[in-house]
């Protein structure tokens, strides 16, 4: 099949078509609201006192470990989209080609395993 | 009379294309939290919301009016524009996915070749919602719930890749509707069983579903990432999550039980239109979701990583090796 740009158009009309609904029910509830702010409603949620602080704090770093490691892998999976679709075409070469990606990925998979990087205790 | 030919009439069936996808996927969300309510209150031997109209089947609108006649409260600590692009922007993405979904033969919107990666994509950004949301609000239950959901969200991401993976080998092509063809003599959900239950589990755990609701956790986050949203914003999350529901249970019938086919290719079978199959099986997947939510209590977080990170990666790495050597062994 050729590739046409034509054939996105639909997907782009469905974004302007969402964002145009978005707005529209947002305006809606804006003018069928009753609005009476004062200064308890719009405070932080906080078990009904007042915040102690600003809620921008340190967090845990295994949350910052978790997403280095999902781009590693989800680099793989997006690597791995044309190979699987064309495999029949590359045949054997293309095949071990990326056996020995995978298992150079493998080794690392096992290294941070035993180094402890998905313990969650 | 050129550009009305060219541009104008094109459009104007692209448009109506687009809204007969679109109101129909707003009423059936709006009815799927009725179903939830029947179906949970009905578990649980309860009769489920029974007051407005005949057996409750009004309760829905009543229940979007009421929340969009209610104050839209904007925190004083909050980002304001980013507080309220969040929302919208969940809301959006858990739309526009349904453009590559095929209903019956020829019946997509846009039959795209990078159909599958579409959705990926798509899902992936689904991510920006909730972060932003959470770093938005201000607000500390916001803020780790959002942290959570995220860790969740793209943890599990990574085996619903692997798993698309096994699904395209077998096809041979990222199309949608190339996708359901391949599976014409047996759908993939009987060679590939294990991947089936890895891809239900995974989207239980991408849609923030029970057993793994913990961003949600009112017991102990109050409601994880949406806790500051009121009226709208509360209801664009809500929408985004169960719009988000359909949209998995359609990917799971297009990829593994067949999509619009019958499940025989004989008479009795065969008289029932494509789309009322492709229908039914996204019910019967909606059904086990709300089932699932029913029976099983919460997973604890160590427990979510490590199923995810330590028992789905390497089953279904292993299993899109193994799928690969058997294709280029006996289907070459």
């Amino acid at each position: 099949m050729k590739f046409t740009l034509n054939e996105y158009l639909p997907i782009l009309m469905f974004f302007i078509l969402s964002i145009v609904l978005s707005i529209v029910f947002l305006m809606l509830s804006f003018f069928i609201g009753v609005r009476r702010p004062d200064s308890e409603k719009l405070s932080a949620y906080e078990c009904g006192f007042e915040a102690f602080d600003d809620s921008r704090q340190q967090f845990d770093v295994r949350f910052y470990l978790v997403a280095i490691l999902f781009v590693i892998f989800d680099l793989e999976v997006a690597f791995l989209f044309p190979w699987a679709t064309s495999l029949s075409a590359i045949g054997l070469f293309g095949f071990w080609s990326m056996m020995i990606f995978l298992s150079i990925l493998t080794v690392g998979f096992i290294y941070e395993w035993k180094k402890g990087a998905l313990e969650w205790d | 009379m050129g550009f009305i030919d060219t541009y104008i009439i094109p459009g104007a069936i692209v448009l109506a294309q687009l809204l007969s996808i679109v109101l129909p996927l707003l009423i059936a969300i709006a009815y799927l939290t009725f179903f939830e309510r029947k179906v949970i209150g009905a578990i649980q031997l309860r009769k489920g919301p029974s007051l407005v109209g005949p057996f409750g089947l009004l309760q829905p609108f009543a229940d979007v009016l009421k929340l969009m006649s209610k104050e839209t409260i904007i925190p004083s600590g909050a980002n304001k524009i980013i507080f309220i692009l969040a929302p919208m922007i969940t809301f959006i993405l858990s739309l526009v996915s349904w453009a590559v979904i095929p209903f019956d033969e020829g019946m997509v919107l846009a039959n795209i070749n990078l159909g599958l990666l579409y959705l990926l994509a798509i899902s992936s950004l689904n991510v920006y919602g909730v972060i932003i949301s959470g770093w938005a609000s201000n607000s500390k239950y916001a803020f780790l719930g959002a942290l959570r959901s995220t860790a969740q969200m793209i943890s599990y991401e990574i085996s619903i890749g692997l798993v698309i993976i096994t699904v395209l080998i077998c096809a041979g092509s990222m199309n949608l509707t190339k996708i359901v063809e391949a599976q014409k003599n047996v759908w993939f959900i009987i060679p590939m069983l294990p991947m089936f239950l890895i891809f239900f589990i995974s989207a239980l755990a991408e849609t923030n579903r029970a057993p793994f609701d913990l961003p949600e956790g009112e017991s102990e986050l109050v409601a994880g990432y949406f806790v500051e949203y009121s009226s709208i914003g509360f209801a664009f999350f809500f929408i985004g999550e169960y719009a988000n529901m359909i949209l998995m249970s359609a990917i799971t019938s297009i990829l593994f039980l067949g999509g619009w086919l019958p499940p025989l290719d004989i008479v009795p079978f065969k008289w029932i239109p494509n789309l009322v199959w492709f229908v039914l099986k996204i019910f019967l997947v909606l059904f086990v979701f709300l089932w699932v939510r029913a029976t099983f209590p919460r997973y604890r977080y160590d427990q979510l990583m490590r199923l995810g990170w330590k028992v789905f990666l390497p089953i279904s790495m292993l299993w899109v090796i193994i799928t690969a050597s058997v294709k280029i062994m006996f289907f070459k």
